[in-house]
């Protein structure tokens, strides 16, 4: 049985479940095959044709996410016709749009005239915001291209500013189709979709209008599926750049999903958040979980003790509070008794906390009046 | 949970969240899933779309979900138990239950046969006003699965007969033998980060971590030679609902609130900040200066799930990390070293290293957690029961056999709400939350781009009551019941059903917790939020 299901890459016989593709074959056995429009979990398009590997006496080039693996199969994934290939593709991609990344080279040779309108668009002096978090600029490096060749061409859209979370930067989309699949397979929202057609294409929400007017949740699946700059964070563009960041792995504190995030930290600030690929969420998030971390580094949050004196808060001490607190439940206990105090613990705080919390309530304040807000 | 617990011995989430893609038919109830749990609805939405699973959803709202479903129920509020007895009802009489299931593996069924007999659909449409053909139509698509899954939530618990409500959906999921299998299930949707977690560890008034009931002796025994103590109290505390009249009354001196505003999210808010003023003594520990803390004598600076390790347990019991990022503010305190140090102060010393230190006491008195340490929930979290160390963990519960042995029928009869709607309040009035905030907005209402897409506190009614009542779009009304007053804008809406408006509790300017009505179910202790009667008329 397994013998039939056997498959050729780069020399390697590797078996194959019937039905997967040569990218899940390949990915599966930690063979790269570079792509762009891939979308894990979404139905493959072959759209920008990055992922094109040789296949034994198929008369042209193949795209790897899309072609079925099938028994007896020869595959080249880095072969001299497919790297040609890839270098034209990433090369056409790289002349359209503003990709100042420097490796996008002019071709006119002015790079200063290409750049000093692109930074009028972007209204900003520095390179692309996503500099170094790229996939296409990895592209273009990994096969030493540049967007010389081709004639360049000129944005077409302004850039969509008006909502609070996501900018939408169509100067430097490239069509691949990941943000559309991301909002109609993924979150399922079915906010936005191709619009237009051939040069004048464009990712369109509700006909064409602003995301604010159109049904989009900003869960930001998009921007997180993006595989460029054409979906940046508002409040992170320009502002993070990925090298200075530190990413934490924790679990998100909203609702009860437990969604798997990273936490982008800059100076001891968190800057960005974004899902991360395993279970329960696979990646996903949502507007709070993605938009919502403001609280954190937040000049409201208390930082000191407050104890009331005459109807007014005054900061303390640790030591003044801790005892202030221990000494009156202590007195209020033994007038009274145990039962005479509540403690409410909290279904937002760790397992650890709400432990201590009932160890503390039972064996030190002598009562099992402990609840929270589970029933609100 | 209690429901859950008395039909099944385990009050949780049956099956995961990866589950509900390979359910057949999905009944969700009383869940705005896609505002309240976006991420999960995905799961939801995914599988109707492309998968050939079929939605059924019953709420009295047009919410989002109702656009992906198959068949809409639309309850008039709080009479879930009469449709779904209905479901039953057909069930039972076009013979589509699992007659083996049941045989084997649950118990009381001649029973709620019995009670069930007076709900035919008519009988059913007369009082929750779905028409009996969309009973038996929905009846049969449940009934007709491989795979059904329920998801349930606050629209079904917050209500006087809560408990029953949930009983009858474990009734309808055992009916039709769904339970024990991937891909069904009766799973309810916890709404914070870390409420199961909260019941897992003891933070709850009958049971220790682990839900080891504080009445059973041998159980306090073992606490007490685990913790070092004697004469651990034997009856079971308050809940949170009877703590706050206890504080009014006097009974109750002393509150002790870690991380909760109940000054926005309790019902009949007027009242808890009366009992709060009757207190000889408050401490609050919480990251903001709330509405609650504000009434604190002592307020001690705690940090938020960024500024320290421990974990969370998410709705489908998974255990997961919760990472350090970054330092805390000033001098804020991990809640969990506050406590230890005002306990040590009170003579009895806690001291641990760090968040793993407790975790590894906590494995070591919590037979479902007994297997949890942070190396092995490292890269992915676990799903208790994880009794042992090399035990996988558990994602689907009662597989073979019922937490409890047999799985127990509860029969039950339909209760109207407890406040009916009438000449003087002739609206009811239900509340919820909104995609773009959280809670009681301590921590959404701090990111501009949540307050610019839900800026303020709103009045959502139907169409035709506007009308009725010669309100305008964006214009002020004043809501009144009998508890209180709020002032805020009508939003017209086809979400909306006719009789019913719906109020977001999350702003405490005009917080909806002022009209709500305190009245409790009487086993969970849950006051009935969902439903109450009110009058609206245009604000001066």
């Amino acid at each position: 049985m397994a013998e039939e299901n056997i498959i050729t890459i780069n020399g390697n016989e590797l078996v194959f479940e019937p039905g997967e593709t040569i990218l899940e074959v390949a990915r599966r056995n930690s063979i790269d095959i570079p792509t762009l429009c891939y979308l894990k979990g979404a139905t493959p398009t072959g759209a920008c044709r990055v992922c094109v590997v040789e296949v034994k006496e198929a008369k042209t080039l193949l795209t790897a996410c899309t072609t079925p693996a099938t028994t007896g199969m020869v595959v080249k994934t880095e072969s001299k016709p497919v790297v040609e290939a890839r270098k034209e593709i990433i090369e056409l991609l790289l002349s359209s749009g503003n990709h100042n990344c420097a490796v996008r080279d002019s071709d006119n040779k002015d790079w200063t005239q290409f750049q000093l309108g692109v930074q009028e668009y972007d209204n900003s002096k520095e390179l692309c915001p996503v500099w170094g978090d790229c996939r296409l600029q990895e592209l273009a490096y990994r096969y030493q291209v540049t967007g010389k060749k081709f004639p360049g061409t000129k944005t077409k859209y302004p850039m969509e500013t008006v909502n609070p979370m996501i900018v939408r930067d169509f100067s430097r989309c490239i069509h691949c189709g990941r943000c559309v699949q991301a909002c109609n397979e993924i979150q399922v929202n079915n906010a936005i979709s191709f619009g237009y057609r051939g040069a004048d294409t464009k990712i369109v929400a509700a006909g064409d209008r602003p995301l604010v007017e159109s049904d989009c949740v900003f869960c930001g699946e998009c921007i997180q599926a993006c595989p460029v700059g054409a979906l940046v964070e508002k409040d992170a563009r320009y502002k993070v750049r990925p090298w200075e960041t530190q990413k934490v792995r924790t679990t998100c504190s909203y609702c009860g999903v437990g969604c798997q995030l990273e936490l982008h930290v800059k100076d001891n600030q968190v800057v960005k958040v974004t899902g991360f690929d395993v279970p329960p969420n696979n990646g996903s998030l949502c507007v709070k979980g993605r938009f919502g971390y403001n609280f954190i580094n937040h000049p409201d949050r208390l930082t000191k003790p407050l104890i009331k004196k005459n109807g007014e808060f005054k900061e303390a001490s640790w030591d003044e509070a801790l005892n202030l607190v221990a000494s009156t439940l202590t007195t209020i206990k033994e007038k009274n008794s145990g039962d005479a105090i509540g403690v409410l613990t909290s279904a937002r705080v760790t397992n650890e906390e709400n432990y201590i919390a009932n160890k503390f309530t039972r064996s030190v304040l002598k009562t099992n009046n402990i609840d929270h807000c589970a029933r609100l | 949970m209690a429901g859950l617990a008395a039909a099944f011995g385990s009050g949780a989430m049956t099956n995961t969240i990866a589950d509900i893609e390979k359910a057949d038919v999905i009944l969700v109830a009383g869940s705005n899933t896609t505002e309240n749990h976006p991420v999960l609805s995905a799961f939801v939405k995914r599988a109707v779309s492309f998968k050939g699973t079929k939605l059924i959803v019953a709420d009295p709202r047009r919410i989002k979900l109702t656009t992906f479903a198959d068949k809409w129920l639309r309850p008039n509020l709080g009479t879930d138990v009469a449709w779904i007895n209905g479901l039953m009802h057909v069930i039972i009489k076009e013979n589509l239950y699992d007659s083996k299931f049941i045989e084997e593996r649950t118990e009381n069924f001649e029973e709620l046969k019995k009670t069930l007999e007076k709900y035919t659909p008519d009988y059913v449409e007369s009082i929750t006003g779905i028409p009996a053909g969309e009973i038996i139509e929905a009846a049969r698509l449940y009934a007709g699965a491989e795979k059904g899954s329920i998801l349930y939530c606050m629209g079904i618990t917050q209500h006087t007969t809560g408990t029953d409500n949930v009983k009858s959906l474990a009734n309808l999921a055992m009916l039709c033998g769904n339970l024990g299998i991937e891909g069904g299930g009766v799973n309810p949707l916890r709404g914070q980060n870390n409420v199961q977690g909260a019941c897992d560890m003891g933070g709850l008034p009958n049971v220790y971590s682990g839900y080891q009931p504080v009445t059973d002796p041998e159980i306090r025994k073992k606490m007490e030679t685990a913790w070092g103590v004697d004469g651990l109290p034997e009856k079971p505390g308050l809940v949170v609902t009877d703590m706050i009249p206890k504080a009014h009354s006097g009974d109750i001196k002393a509150l002790y609130i870690i991380g909760e505003n109940p000054l926005v999210s309790d019902p009949d808010l007027s009242h808890v900040e009366t009992s709060f003023k009757h207190l000889d003594f408050l401490v609050v520990q919480d990251i903001f200066l709330t509405e609650t803390a504000q009434m604190a004598d002592v307020v001690l600076p705690s940090t938020c799930f960024a500024e320290k390790d421990g974990t969370f347990s998410n709705t489908e019991r998974r255990v997961q990390r919760v990472r350090k990022a970054i330092d805390p503010p000033g001098e804020a305190w991990a809640d969990w070293k506050i406590i230890c140090e005002v306990s040590t102060r009170m003579g009895y010393e806690m001291n641990y290293e760090s968040a793993e230190a407790i975790m590894e006491e906590i494995a070591s008195v919590t037979p479902s957690y007994a297997g949890i340490t942070y190396d092995r929930i490292e890269k992915e979290g676990i799903h208790w029961p994880c009794p042992t160390p090399d035990h996988p963990g558990t994602p689907v519960l009662h597989i073979g056999k019922f937490t409890r042995g047999l799985g127990h029928f509860h029969a039950i009869d339909y209760m109207p709400p407890a406040e009916l709607a009438d000449d003087e309040y002739p609206l009811y009035l239900t509340t919820g939350r909104l995609l773009y905030q959280y809670h009681t907005g301590t921590m959404t209402m701090k990111s501009d781009g949540l307050n610019e897409k839900a800026p303020k506190c709103y009045v959502e009614i139907s169409p035709q009551d506007a009308k009725r009542f010669d309100l305008k779009d964006g214009s002020p009304v004043k809501v009144a019941s009998r508890r209180g007053e709020i002032t805020a804008d009508v939003k017209v809406s086809e979400m909306a059903v006719d009789g019913t408006i719906f109020i977001p509790f999350h702003y405490a300017q005009a917080a909806a917790n002022r009209l709500t009505n305190a009245k409790l179910d009487p086993i969970a202790k849950i006051p009935e939020y969902k439903v109450c009667a009110v009058k609206i008329s245009k604000a001066a």
